[in-house]
């Protein structure tokens, strides 16, 4: 609030500290406010993005930034404030309003339609007048021309996070906007996958194009941003030029306070006991997208955290399926946990061995959206906690569940606007944390997680990460599926590589480098084009 | 005229409300919206349509009659569970409640009174040929619309634009409202159509299938709409190959019945529900069809987060 008393005066004539040149600002929003019920979501939020600039919104999850993106989309309208588009006041009532002006958004949460083909998706945000069917083959230029591998007639309900995201990026450079706006674009690519991402956001940038880009790694901020506006608790704390900082430094205005990553204490050493024993693993496609498994074996020890890195559709989704019991196998000895038969047993007899599951998709799959925590808490304990939480009699024990849904939540310090809530109100992070959470709190000896921080800020991540640790050390046996090779070389003891629906014998983190596992993701791009080739 | 070709005409007049009832009901389905009043519209089509036809001499204007009230009755419906956003169950309900119940004190007067005909469609030489003449050239206008109606919505949900912009809001109208596309205004759209869908079904009830007025006369087969739009999975070709299928079975009966069959007469009069739920479960089976073709909105309230 200080930050905007003491601008507002000044701002025909502010500059940024540290911005290139002072080249006429493409957006600029003044005292933007966005009231829901109690909580101010935007505090009088001043944003200024010039024209060819890549500037960077940083902030943890709830700090307001989905809140200030959605008012320049025309996806929420402002309480109060003005956006000014090339230097004249505009209202944007609407996101095809935002569209006509030349603003271009690829979401977090996507917002596409898994019932329709990626093209039909890339249709629906284009003009009326483009016919069906050139899009197709337009998508498929563009999605080559920028190194986004795509497959136009596939259904998005089959596709990956990662591919998904092509299509959302894909769709709106057709759209060739003026402003484009990403929503942590990278969290579900690989590095070469997102290099590629940079070169073309810069290719942009040069073409004279300005991006808004929302990002929790600070590294490809400091790498790519020219400006920075830093938000907190709903308010604009800080502008900064990305490249005179240190990551840390980054990190700490968009805290408030010091963020430790996680700690990977020494292996434990002595006796350690298989406890999640994967043997012979095969499995047909489920449809006609998706990937066969290839014979995989593998094993994880009490103490010991396995990575499995990847490309995204590679298998990993079906893997993970297969592990949790959400598909079964035909011999029950495919899948071993703690030395017992489980590839009969679905979920809930997996889980009573002492596994546990947390899969990529949070809303709908790690949690029921529309239902609060407590209930999602019974939903996936029903069966291993059968005596607290329904009794002998199978009666909800309300009060039990409660006392356990409070003790996950200080647990993981989640954080939520009412004291139950339902699970779709939570942020990302926040639900990802209660996620965690609410399997740690069951102390499985084997915890298989797919994707544990996709789009959760660093705060939260540093929070999840750790706790996978401890748990390893405690004496299970933890598997991370991720994309995300920064949180694998942070988190494991080993890498083993997920290609095509193989998978790659592990590899000690001592002797793993970016450089090994990115060739053993298969050059990644190859082998990706490949599947794409097979299927079209 | 043959005992089979008379058959095959009944089956024919038998299905064809059916059809129109359930063409429309899936083209409000699929933007995202159940409603269970399809009975209820059916009914004021029928009470309307055969008013106006006997009133005016003119069966088209009381078809036109029977399709102006269908949509406004569905209008009601849209009112309150899109603008006021009320449960969509209960109001198709009420809907249908309130339709029976309208529709019998506005056709207190006609009933016992004979309908207004429509004349079969003749043309000369091609509806004198043998076994397919009447079948194919000599049946009624309305025949051939309900044939045009599941073609032309074939073409309009799969192969235009704004098709898939309806189909787009019934998978997700979240993400449909975050691209800009009116989630409300096409929904509006899409549930008078089904409206004007009942209504003309409705209509053709009390003119063509049985020229006259009936309280209750549309006897379920607004639910039975409904369910073959779902075991159809929401796709028009089988909500055709259902309602004739019910057709058949349905004719078949009646003159098993005729016949003399030794099987209770409530038995076979419940054939032709079983048939068709069986065989549309079974051809359903396909559950990944089934997966893509099912709005994943279906039912659920939308309000955009202002």
């Amino acid at each position: 609030m200080v930050l905007k008393g003491t601008k507002k005066k000044i701002m025909g004539t502010y500059v940024q500290p540290g911005s290139v040149g002072a080249g006429p600002y493409l957006l600029e929003t003044r005292g933007l406010t966005k009231v829901f019920g109690s909580l101010t979501a935007c505090d009088h939020v001043d944003l200024k993005i010039r024209k060819g600039e890549i500037h960077a919104l940083l902030g943890e999850n709830g700090a307001g930034k989905s809140t200030l993106v959605k008012m320049l989309f025309g996806s929420l309208e402002p309480n109060e404030g003005e956006i000014l588009w090339d230097g004249s006041p505009v209202r944007i009532p609407s996101p095809s309003a935002a569209r006509k002006l030349g603003i271009g958004m690829v979401f977090q949460h996507f917002s596409l339609f898994d019932a329709l083909t990626a093209a039909e998706n890339i249709a629906l945000s284009l003009d009326q007048d483009t016919p069906i069917s050139t899009i197709a083959a337009k998508a498929r230029d563009l999605s080559k021309s920028y190194g986004l591998p795509l497959d136009p007639g596939s259904l998005v309900g089959d596709l990956s996070v990662g591919e998904r995201q092509r299509i959302e990026i894909i769709r709106c450079l057709l759209q060739t906007p003026e402003l484009i706006i990403l929503d942590e674009p990278t969290s579900v690519l690989t590095p070469q996958e997102a290099d590629r991402l940079f070169e073309t956001l810069e290719r942009l940038r040069d073409e004279g194009k300005s991006i808004l880009y929302i990002s929790h790694r600070l590294e490809e901020v400091k790498r790519m941003c020219n400006s920075a506006t830093v938000m907190r608790h709903g308010k604009v704390v800080d502008h900064c030029d990305p490249r005179q900082e240190t990551a840390a430094s980054l990190a700490r205005m968009m805290v408030g306070t010091e963020v430790k990553s996680a700690e990977r204490t020494p292996a434990m050493t002595g006796k350690s006991i298989e406890l999640l024993g994967i043997c012979g693993l095969s499995r047909k496609p489920a449809g006609p997208f998706s990937m066969p498994l290839k014979n995989i074996w593998l094993s994880v020890k009490s103490g010991e955290v396995l990575g499995i890195a990847g490309v995204a559709g590679n298998g990993q989704g079906e893997f993970f399926e297969a592990i949790s019991g959400e598909v079964l196998q035909d011999d029950p000895d495919t899948v071993r946990v703690c030395g017992k038969p489980a590839g009969r047993l679905g979920i809930s007899g997996r889980r009573l061995l002492g596994a546990a599951f947390v899969p990529e998709e949070r809303l709908g799959h790690g949690a029921a959206p529309r239902m609060r925590l407590s209930e999602n808490l019974l939903l996936s304990r029903h069966e291993t906690d059968r005596k607290a939480f329904l009794g002998s009699l199978g009666m909800v024990a309300g009060a039990a569940i409660s006392s356990a849904t409070q003790r996950i939540i200080e647990a993981m310090d989640v954080r939520k606007s009412a004291p139950d809530p339902e699970a779709a109100s939570l942020s990302g992070g926040n639900l990802q944390k209660f996620i965690i959470g609410r399997e740690l709190d069951r102390q499985p000896s084997v915890m298989v997680v797919n994707q544990p921080t996709w789009g959760v800020d660093a705060g939260a991540a540093a929070r999840i990460r750790q706790a996978l640790i401890e748990l390893a050390r405690a004496g299970s046996a933890v598997l991370v599926i991720s994309q995300d090779l920064d949180e694998l070389f942070e988190i494991s003891d080993a890498i083993s590589v997920m290609h095509n629906g193989e998978l790659s014998e592990p590899i000690a983190i001592a002797d793993a480098t970016f450089e090994k596992i990115g060739l053993l993701m298969g050059g990644a791009e190859p082998g990706h084009v490949d599947h794409h080739e097979e299927v079209a | 005229m043959g005992i089979i070709e008379a058959i095959l005409l009944t089956i024919a007049t038998a299905a064809t409300p059916l059809l129109i009832a359930a063409v429309g009901e899936l083209v409000v389905e699929r933007s995202g919206v159940l409603n269970l009043g399809v009975e209820g519209m059916m009914i004021m089509g029928a009470v309307t349509g055969f008013g106006v036809a006997l009133l005016t001499g003119s069966p088209w204007l009381g078809f036109l009659a029977a399709i102006i009230i269908g949509a406004l009755f569905s209008l009601l419906f849209a009112v309150l569970t899109l603008s006021l956003v009320t449960n969509q169950v209960a109001t198709g309900l009420a809907l249908t409640l309130l339709g029976l119940g309208l529709s019998g004190m506005i056709g207190e007067s006609f009933v016992g009174m004979p309908g207004v005909r429509l004349a079969n469609l003749y043309i000369p030489v091609l509806s004198d040929l043998p076994v397919v003449g009447r079948l194919v050239f000599g049946q009624d206008p309305i025949f051939y619309l309900s044939i045009a109606l599941t073609a032309g919505v074939t073409w309009f949900l799969f192969k235009t634009r704004a098709g898939l912009t309806l189909r787009s809001v019934g998978d997700n109208h979240g993400s449909a409202h975050a691209l800009g596309i009116n989630v409300i205004a096409i929904r509006y759209l899409a549930v008078m159509f089904g409206g004007a869908c009942a209504g003309l079904a409705g209509g053709y009830l009390s003119i063509v299938y049985t020229p006259q007025w009936v309280e209750n006369m549309t006897a379920g087969r607004g639910w039975i709409a409904l369910a073959l739009v779902v075991f159809a999975s929401w796709r028009p070709w089988r909500v055709l190959a259902g309602a004739y299928l019910f057709g058949a079975v349905t004719i078949g009966q009646l003159h098993a019945q005729a016949l003399g069959i030794g099987i209770p007469s409530q038995l076979l009069s419940s054939l032709p529900y079983l048939a068709t739920i069986v065989v549309l479960v079974l051809i359903s089976r396909n559950r990944r069809l089934t997966m893509i073709n099912t709005p994943a909105s279906l039912g659920r309230p939308f309000v955009p987060d202002r």
